[in-house]
C-alpha cells in the first residue's frame, strides 16, 4: 500500500515535457544556433517545437541573409578581447570563420541546412506579423518552408496545452 | 544492468533498456522491441536499422542530419518510421547504445 501510495505521488510530480516554444529575437549566429539546436533536440526526444522569428531573429529566415549571420565580436565579454580590437575590420569575419569550422566538425549544418532539417522533423517556423511590417518585409524575401506570418496571439494560443514551455532567446 | 526477455531468450540492456552487446541482438529480438515502442517493422525500417548498426560498426557517430544525407532515408520518413525520438528509438531496436548526439 505504501509503494502504491509513492508511486502515485511520483506520478503526480513527473510532468514530462511535451511542447517547446521558442521565440528567437536575435540574428547572431551564437543565438541561431542555441534555438535551433534546442528545437531539433526537442524533436529528437519526441517533443513538439515551433519557433516564432521576431525583431532581428527575423534575419535567419531571410533568403538573402540567413547564410551571412555573424558572431558578435563587440559588446561579448566571452570573445576574450579588448572591444577596440572587436571592432577592426574583418574580426567578426574572422571570428564567424573560425566558429562555423568548429561547428562544421560537429557535424553542425550551416543554417540554410538547419532549416531544412528543422522544418523536415516537424517543427514549425513561424515569422512574427508585427516585426515583418516593421522592416517592411513580405513573404517573398522568406524562406520557402515557413509555415506562416502570426502575430503574438496566434503563438500564443498554440501554446496551451499541459507541458507547454515559452523560451525567449 | 538488467536482464530482459526478447524473442524468448534473456538480453543484457542496461537501465533505459539498450543492448549492452549488440552480438546478442537478431532479428526476433528487434521486432519485440519494436512491439515495446509501438512499431511494427516494414522492409524500410530494416533498411535504416541496417544502416546505423553500420555506422555504429564503423564508429561513426550518429545524427539526424547524417541520416538524412544516408541516401536510405530522408529525415521527414525518418520521423514518421520511427515516431517520438527516432534516432534513440532506432538505436534501442538496432541493439546499439542510445545514441549521445544533440543533433
Amino acid at each position: 500500500m505504501e509503494t502504491l501510495e509513492k508511486s502515485i505521488d511520483t506520478k503526480k510530480e513527473e510532468k514530462p515535457v511535451k511542447k517547446m516554444m521558442l521565440i528567437l529575437s536575435k540574428a547572431t549566429i551564437d543565438n541561431v544556433y542555441a534555438c535551433f539546436i534546442l528545437a531539433n533536440g526537442a524533436r529528437m526526444e519526441g517533443i513538439e517545437s515551433e519557433i516564432f522569428f521576431t525583431f532581428f531573429g527575423l534575419e535567419a529566415i531571410q533568403k538573402d541573409k540567413l547564410n551571412h549571420l555573424h558572431v558578435a565580436t563587440v559588446g561579448n565579454p566571452a570573445m576574450h578581447m579588448p572591444t577596440m580590437l572587436g571592432g577592426l575590420p574583418g574580426m567578426e569575419a574572422l571570428a564567424t570563420k573560425m566558429m562555423k569550422n568548429e561547428m562544421e566538425k560537429l557535424d553542425i549544418p550551416p543554417v540554410d541546412e538547419f532549416l531544412e532539417i528543422l522544418s523536415a522533423s516537424g517543427t514549425k517556423l513561424w515569422a512574427c506579423k508585427l516585426a515583418m511590417d516593421m522592416f517592411h518585409l513580405n513573404n517573398d524575401k522568406l524562406i520557402d518552408n515557413i509555415d506562416g506570418v502570426i502575430t503574438v496571439g496566434d503563438f500564443y494560443a498554440r501554446a496551451k496545452g499541459d507541458g507547454t514551455h515559452l523560451l525567449f532567446i | 544492468m538488467s536482464e530482459r526477455t526478447y524473442a524468448e531468450i534473456n538480453i543484457d540492456c542496461n537501465e533505459e533498456g539498450y543492448l549492452t552487446d549488440l552480438d546478442q541482438w537478431n532479428k526476433d529480438v528487434a521486432m519485440d522491441i519494436a512491439v515495446e515502442e509501438g512499431i511494427e517493422l516494414q522492409e524500410k525500417h530494416w533498411e535504416v536499422l541496417d544502416y546505423i548498426q553500420d555506422q555504429y560498426r564503423k564508429e561513426v557517430p550518429l545524427t539526424i542530419r547524417k541520416i538524412g544525407k544516408s541516401g536510405i532515408v530522408d529525415i521527414k520518413t525518418f520521423y514518421q518510421l520511427f515516431p517520438g525520438g527516432p534516432l534513440k528509438k532506432a538505436s534501442r531496436i538496432a541493439g546499439i547504445p542510445k545514441p549521445v548526439s544533440c543533433i
